[in-house]
Order: C-alpha cells, then structure tokens, then sequence
C-alpha cells in the first residue's frame, strides 16, 4: 500500500489540520515510511483472535442515570478563546 | 542540614518527622537549585508561592502529629497533568493559556498527601517523543555529558523534564506518564528510577490524554524505597476514571524486604536485538547474575509475538490519539489561529490545528486518522488489536508457566545527543521504546532501575516486569536488583 499526494491530503482533510501542497510530497512519503514498518503486522496469524478492547478484565462500574454536577457556566466558558453572553462564540457556520 | 535538594523521598521523610529540617527548608533549598537550573530547561512552569504556601501547611500538619507518607516534599509534576490555576499545556502550542478550573487526581491525592508542588516539568509535546525534542518550550537537557564533551544530550523522553529534574536534583521526585516507555526510557537515560504501574492503578482523570488504553502515571524518584512510597500516594480507585481498578492499595513500602529467593525471573530470548551494543547486553547478563545471587532462579523464556509489538502500537497509539485530539478545535480552550476575512468554522478548525499542532503531533494525527479511515479500520486497526491480545497472551502464558517477573535491558543504547536523530526517520525514533512497549499494550507494571555506566560514562538502566497488580512484588525485586548493583553515580554539575 502506497499513499500518494492526493490521499495524504485526504487524511490532513478528514484531520482537519491545514496542510500546504507544497508539504504533501514530504508528508505523503513519511506516511509510506511508517506505514511500510505496520505492515510487518501482516504476517502474524491472526486467525480466530479477538480484537483487544480492554487490557484489564473489568467490568466497569455503573451509577445511577442523574445529575451529579453543573452551574458552572463561568468555568466552562473561563479558557474560550472567544466567548460572549455565556456562550462559546465561533465563526458564521451557516450561510 | 546542607543539600537538602539532594535527599531522597525517603530519607527526607525521616529527617521531617524527627524535626531536623522543615518542608519549607527543602522547599527553598529545591526552589534556589532550580533557579540555577534554567540551562536544563526542566521546570518550564515554577510555581514558588504555591509551593512555600504548602511547605508551610505541611510544616504544621507535621507539627500537629499528622504526617502522612509525602507530607512536606516537595516534588515536580510533569505538564500533562492539569493543575487549578496553574498553567497545563501538555507541551504544546495549542493549549497556550490554559489554565485548568480543576485539578487532576493524581496531583490531588498528591497534594492531600502533604506533597509540594514546585512546578510543572518539560515533556515531548502531547507525550508524544523519545528525547523531549518535540516541545513548544525547546528541548529539555539532560544533567548528564559523555565525559568532557560538552554535547546536549537528551534526558529521553515524553518525561524528559521530570528525569532532568530529578537526576539534577531539582526536586525529590516528579510524577511522569508512561504511554509506550515515557517514564521508564527517559529514567533509564538519567539514572533515576522510574515505574510504570499496572493499567487502572492510577487514575487518568485529569490527566491529558495521549492514548486512553495505554497511558498510566508513575513515580520518578531517585531510588526504588521512594518509588514505592510516592506510587501508593499515587494510586487508588476513582469514581471519575471508569477504567481505573477498585482494589485496595498495598502499602508498597512495607513489601521491600530484599529477599527474593525461590523467585522465578524470566530471560526472554526475543529482546537480543540484532546489532544491540555488548555494553548492554553486558548490563542485562550481569543484571540476571545479580538477581541470582540473590536467590533468584533466573529461567530462559519466550514472547514470541514481541517484533510485532512497535508496529502495533504506532497503529493503537496514534489511533486514539487522533481520536483524543479532535477536541483541540480552537473554540472551548487554548489557542485559536488568526483567521482571515470570509473564513468559516472548517478554516478555523484547519488553520488552529496546524499551527497549533507540532509535527510530530501533526504526523501521528494523520497517521491514525488514516488507518481508522473507511476502507483501512479492518486491515490496520482491528489487525493491531488482534496482535495486542497475542502480545498480552504471550506474557499471560509466562506467568502461568510461573514466572514471577521478567528482565530486560530498559533501553537499547544510552543517552543520545539533542539533535543527533534529526536527520533519521521517524521510524528509527520509535525503536526507542522496543523494550518498553510491550508492558504498555500488556497492561502490566514495569520498572526502570539504574544499573551502570557506559564506556562513555553515561547511565544504563534495567527494566523489570511484573505481574498484572503486583507491583509490591516487582518493587521488592527491583530493590534488591539496585541492592547489588549499587548505582551512585550522579551527573557533575556543568549548569
């Protein structure tokens, strides 16, 4: 599996990270060097193996379905980069 | 007394509860060290008045009779964990101003303790390094130099200002996280001691996340004793992290005995890399000798999917942190890109994250992006996971067959210089962490301890690996592991 330009951009795009199109050839070969060293991966048998979901055989702890915390507007709000009239103010996101 | 920077957990407990210093002389005495330490680059947040507030009210609990096991020592915490009112921002430019409204567990359980917060210490951006080389505050620099050579060298990494600052005696000790070896590679290269608890020991709230089923937070102390009494204070249930484990917590102190005789240590073959330096495997054969003069029985195994682990955690680790990261959108905390006329929300998203984002973060973001992308989830990221349990199942059936603990060497070579991988590819970084790895994706408790130097007169450190919950016992082996090897050596003092 070889990843070129226009799938490098792809994958800054669904990663919402900028990425310039003169960067695009230096990163889409960096992926193809780490992605050359998973596909060592490929030639384990995996046949019949359960994929891993937690390393520790818990059960995880239930609690009642209520509230247990909150009015703590000014907080939430207290590291916006731009917060105003008790909300988190953002860029037009409609037209 | 003189040099109180230069004590131990321990030995600095002692010397509180029988009244001959106060947690405010130790306090002061680390806060003058740091100071003079600013060419390490370690402390990047100092926290003074907070630190003489606490000195002074642990110097009264004291007097009052009511001392638990950390009261008056002062220690550092690495930036990745959110601190109330105190700047956390886990090394990178995209949390630029944040100051958490709350405090992560574990610096509260440290803080109830009676411990002294001194600052917050230098780290690979996200946690994500070898050499703390990824960092918006510049690289933290190791106390330790190859002889006369003046060359930086790193202190390893994602703890690296944590293991700088304890080697240089900066403070007694300092918390550090652990995702695929950053506790126990950056402690190896500085000499210092280090542990990685069992998954679910430590809670991770609070706690910036890297990769949610790796990460775990650990001590770094200047000797096991001191490793064993921070970790209790460390560890616990909490009602906030769903994953970590409501069992009670052993005083880990009390379980250093030394002795270690009829206990099974296990060799496995796997870890001799081709082209791994004689020095090392010196160290890790002269380690094994140790452990059996001390009454160990040292017997030859095999994990035999342990090639596979690396690769299948740069698939696992950069997955959930692709994951992880998404909240850093620029709108409820940090940092937001300047933007232009007529952008929209996408172009603040895209531009905040670029710059805010170092490239190593950048590349593992993508990374993970890609291989949980529609057409690659199966073929890369349920493949990593399918490995994960045959990497867990190969230690499962060593411990079965009754091995009480593993040795290998801590870290493939000593201490490299600042900038002297810059040119590799990132792969070649990533080996870093081939003897660490594994403990992570198996969920067990590892521990670095420093066990001699090289030709070069840089530390090596051994790394032991425990059963699942029984870090009393790997604590005790480690003891009388760093019993016989007796390491002394500290860094001369250049800064």
């Amino acid at each position: 599996m070889s990843i070129d330009q226009s799938t490098a951009a792809k994958v800054a795009k669904l990663a919402r990270i900028k990425v310039e199109d003169d960067a695009l050839p230096a990163l889409a070969s960096e992926f193809n060097t780490i992605l050359g060293f998973i596909e060592q991966l490929n030639e384990v048998d995996v046949e019949g193996v359960e994929p891993m979901v937690s390393v520790t055989p818990m059960r995880l702890k239930r609690r009642e379905d209520v509230v247990t915390d909150g009015n703590m507007q000014d907080k939430i709000l207290s590291n916006a980069p731009d917060a105003r009239e008790g909300f988190f103010a953002v860029p037009k996101v409609v037209e | 007394m003189s040099d109180l920077n230069k004590l131990g957990l321990a030995e600095a407990r002692d010397a509180l509860r029988k009244g001959e210093t106060t947690s405010v002389e130790l306090t002061e005495a680390c806060l003058k060290a740091i100071d003079a330490a600013d060419a390490l680059n370690a402390f990047v947040h100092k926290t003074p008045e907070i630190a003489l507030d606490r000195a002074k009210a642990a110097d009264d609990r004291i007097k009052g009779g009511d001392a638990p096991a950390m009261c008056g020592l002062p220690i550092g915490i690495k930036d990745l964990f959110c601190t109330k009112g105190v700047p956390s921002q886990a090394a990178s430019r995209i949390l630029e101003g944040f100051k958490p409204e709350y405090e992560s567990t574990v610096s509260q359980q440290l803080a109830d303790a009676g411990a002294v917060m001194l600052g917050k210490l230098n780290m690979d951006e996200f946690a994500m390094g070898s050499s703390n080389e990824t960092s918006v505050y510049g690289n933290a620099v190791s106390p330790w130099r190859r002889g006369n050579d003046d060359t930086p060298l790193t202190p390893g990494g994602s703890s690296g200002g944590s293991a700088a600052a304890v080697a240089a005696d900066l403070c007694l000790a300092a918390t550090g996280t652990d995702t695929g070896g950053s506790i126990r590679q950056p402690a190896a290269f500085t000499g210092i001691t280090g542990i990685k608890p069992t998954y679910g020991r430590c809670s991770r709230w609070g706690i910036v996340a890297f990769a949610s089923s790796l990460d775990q937070a650990g001590p770094m102390t200047k000797n096991v004793r001191d490793a064993a009494i921070m970790l209790e204070a460390m560890c616990g249930h909490d009602p906030k992290d769903s994953t970590s484990a409501d069992l009670p917590v052993p005083n880990f102190e009390a379980m250093l005995t030394g002795d270690i005789k009829g206990k099974k240590i296990g060799i496995p073959k796997e870890y001799r890399m081709e082209g791994m330096p004689a020095e090392i495997e010196k160290l890790w054969a002269d380690g094994a000798d140790m452990l059996r003069d001390a009454g160990a029985e040292i017997v030859d195994i095999s994990l035999p999917h342990t090639q596979y682990a690396l690769p299948a955690y740069y698939v696992i680790a950069p997955a959930e942190a692709s994951s992880n990261l998404a909240r850093y959108d620029g709108v409820r905390y940090g940092r937001r890109a300047q933007l232009a006329q007529g952008d929209g929300i996408t172009e603040m998203y895209e531009k905040t994250r670029a710059e805010g984002f170092g490239h190593e973060v950048q590349r593992r973001v993508m990374v993970g992006t890609y291989v949980l992308s529609a057409g690659f989830y199966d073929a890369y990221y349920n493949r990593a996971r399918k490995v994960r349990t045959l990497i867990k199942k190969d230690f499962e059936d060593v411990f079965a067959a009754g091995v009480d603990a593993i040795l290998t060497p801590a870290t493939p070579s000593a201490a490299f210089g600042l900038g002297e991988m810059t040119e590799a590819d990132p792969v070649q970084m990533y080996l870093n962490d081939v003897f660490t790895v594994t403990v992570n994706l198996a969920g067990l408790p590892g521990i670095s301890v420093p066990a001699g130097l090289d030709k070069q007169g840089l530390p090596l450190g051994l790394q032991l690996i425990g059963r699942p919950w029984e870090e009393g016992d790997l604590l005790n082996t480690a003891y009388a592991l760093e019993s016989a090897a007796g390491f002394v050596a500290k860094p001369g003092k250049w800064w």
